[in-house]
């Protein structure tokens, strides 16, 4: 037992309670939100630090014994993204310090913030698979919130398609579960794994298996799944779309790890293998999106579908490397997508328009700006010092391991692609003769946290040599699932 | 032509009541019998806007003179504040206690701390249910 556990969930929910008494009070808002955020941090990274050195550490609601009870499992993989969420949520908050529009502030942006944070942390922590459900609904009925708050034409529209897909995908949820709980008879994970285990998943098994597939692929935008997501991420304010980008979709796909890590992982043949394939054709569909557009904020919302496509690849390789190439690649596409977000919210807020076409020249006036986006760009596409390449050569390396040679080629293909769609935006938009109509001064404080994201970016990529142990012992836990059972069902 | 609504309001005075009553009993049969704080925040929700129906928002608000969405804000510190209790008595989060006491007005009576809970959901039912009807009902 180990009550930390609950903590990273407690402590956004407790916050998001105490500021819906102070709505009318941006001040004591901004104060309350800020310092909790700190805390979380501070509690995420004790937490990690000890799951490495004592390993998993469990919790059982109420003390109720495992199959029977909830029980919250704080492995190396779930803690790992517990601490990145914290830290992206925290670089998003002071972004939203200075870019929100008071009407927004004052209508309860930061507790659906709050509480947005306790669905995905509650997400990843979570050992059971209904309590997953749920933290799925917590998680999106504040992102609809956040969606539509504001209510613009363009929001009103797309949270309308947002939703809908949401509530489909939400009731296949239900129905899969309610699929496998006739089969097994339980709800644990390890539980789920063990009885499965026993009875060798015959094809009614891999039936359901590929029906959480279907559902997690929707939340996490999966082709041919992916269709919602374009529209729906390109319209909230920056910020929202920033930790959308770099949550939301990244919950579907730990979903998709845990799930065929630890409970469906006996004919890879039919799961692992449609994985691949379907990892491969998102990948080069999400950056044919990003290259077509000419919407600085089109382009980067379909390379969070590109990224998606190398995570979903290495998942479904089954091998430690590529495993945890798909984890440190995971840990980085959150970081980068939230700052690639806020800088691109940056620029559209320098330049009043989001269409490139529109401006150019940006980085004479904004070399900062212009430089940190630079450095995102590279970090995005993998280019050595930074933190995108680690994560890519090990997917790389793990899928020639595999003997999956084509996908390593359309990888390959990908990233060029991207660095081409998000050099299009440097080119264009920063670079050129100064034509822009109206280039307003940026507000310092919108530069800080990119800076903040940029610098945990190259921390990842520089600092490997202290981040991998941490990632290679998460990718050799989930090879072995014996682990995580028997630190969930033993005493 | 004004339209006279003496009978109506004459028999939501009575029945407000009984509808209350009703849910309190519902709220606290929970624990051994059908009924708990989500049917019971229902049922109290459903009388308050049988009082809307029959008079009108304005004087609802002033006999009922709360922010629901402080009320919300309240009902779930009681449900987390329950589980956060359990931190005191080094067990897991959310362990709940029971026994019995003697009440002088009730004599032997089983106390859970799981009526804590239930008054949390009890609250952020009524007021999420009032939320949602007073906001479409002064929408125009």
């Amino acid at each position: 037992m180990n009550n930390l556990v609950v903590l990273p969930l407690l402590i956004p929910l407790i916050t998001g309670i105490i500021l819906i008494l102070f709505n009318k009070n941006v001040t004591i808002q901004k104060w309350i939100s800020g310092f909790s955020a700190v805390i979380l941090v501070s509690v995420n990274f004790y937490l990690l630090n000890q799951v490495y050195h004592q390993g998993i550490q469990t919790l059982k609601l109420g003390g109720w014994q495992p199959p029977f009870g909830i029980i919250l499992v704080a492995d190396l993989l779930a803690i790992l993204l517990v601490l990145t969420t914290s830290v992206v949520s925290i670089a998003c908050l002071f972004f939203a310090f200075h870019s929100l529009d008071e009407d927004r502030e004052k209508f309860y942006f930061y507790p659906f913030f709050q509480f947005l944070i306790t669905g995905v942390s509650g997400a990843f922590l979570t050992g059971d698979i209904f309590n997953l459900f749920v933290f799925f609904e917590v998680m999106l009925i504040s992102s609809y919130i956040l969606i539509v708050l504001g209510g613009s034409k363009v929001q009103l529209r797309e949270s309308v398609k947002y939703i809908l897909v949401n509530i489909v995908s939400s009731v296949l949820f239900v129905t899969a579960v309610a699929y496998l709980y006739a089969v097994t008879g339980t709800l644990n994970m390890a539980d789920l794994s063990v009885r499965i285990a026993e009875v060798d998943q015959g094809p009614l098994l891999t039936v359901i298996a590929i029906f959480f597939l279907i559902v997690f692929g929707l939340k996490g935008a999966l082709f041919p799944l992916f269709f919602w997501l374009p529209g729906s991420y390109a319209a909230p304010p920056a910020v929202v779309s920033a930790i959308f980008g770099a949550l939301l979709t990244k919950v579907g796909i730990y979903s998709v790890f845990r799930t065929f890590s630890t409970i469906f992982y006996h004919h890879p043949e039919v799961t692992h293998q449609l994985m691949v394939v379907l990892g491969a054709i998102t990948m080069l569909l999400g950056v044919i999106g990003a290259v077509s557009h000419w919407d600085v904020k089109k382009i980067i919302v379909y390379n969070v579908i590109t990224a998606v496509g190398f995570i979903i690849f290495g998942i479904g390789s089954l091998s430690t490397t590529s495993y945890a190439g798909a984890i440190y690649y995971l840990l980085h596409d959150m970081t980068i997508k939230a700052a690639l977000f806020l800088l691109i919210g940056a620029l559209i807020a320098v330049a009043g328009t989001s269409n490139l076409k529109q401006m150019s020249g940006v980085i004479k006036y904004h070399p900062v700006l212009g430089w940190m986006f630079f450095t995102a760009a590279l970090a995005l596409v993998g280019v050595p010092p930074l933190s995108g390449f680690i994560g890519k050569f090990l997917l790389i390396k793990g899928g020639i391991e595999s003997g999956h040679y084509w996908v390593v080629a359309v990888m390959l293909i990908t990233s060029l692609l991207v660095l081409y769609s998000i050099m299009k935006i440097f080119l264009h938009g920063f670079y050129g003769k100064i034509e822009t109509p109206k280039l307003t001064r940026t507000p310092v404080g919108l530069l800080y946290p990119c800076a903040f994201l940029l610098a945990i970016s190259i921390g990842l990529g520089l600092g490997a040599e202290y981040v991998y142990p941490y990632v290679l012992e998460a990718a050799e836990s989930l090879m072995d699932p014996a682990i995580y059972i028997d630190a969930v069902l033993k005493e | 032509m004004k339209t006279n609504d003496t009978i109506l309001q004459t028999v939501t005075k009575v029945l407000v009541f009984v509808i209350l009553a009703f849910s309190i009993f519902i709220f606290f049969a929970g624990h051994n019998n059908p009924g708990g704080g989500f049917i019971g925040g229902l049922i109290t929700a459903a009388a308050i806007v049988l009082l809307m129906l029959a008079f009108d928002m304005k004087t609802v608000k002033k006999i009922i003179p709360f922010d629901y969405k402080k009320i919300i804000a309240v009902g779930l510190i009681f449900a987390v504040g329950t589980g956060v209790g359990s931190f005191f008595f080094d067990a897991p989060f959310l362990t709940h206690a029971h026994d019995y006491f003697d009440l002088w007005f009730l004599g032997k009576t089983h106390l859970a701390t799981a009526l804590l809970f239930d008054i949390g959901v009890y609250l952020v039912v009524v007021a999420v249910t009032l939320t949602i009807i007073q906001t479409i009902g002064e929408d125009e």
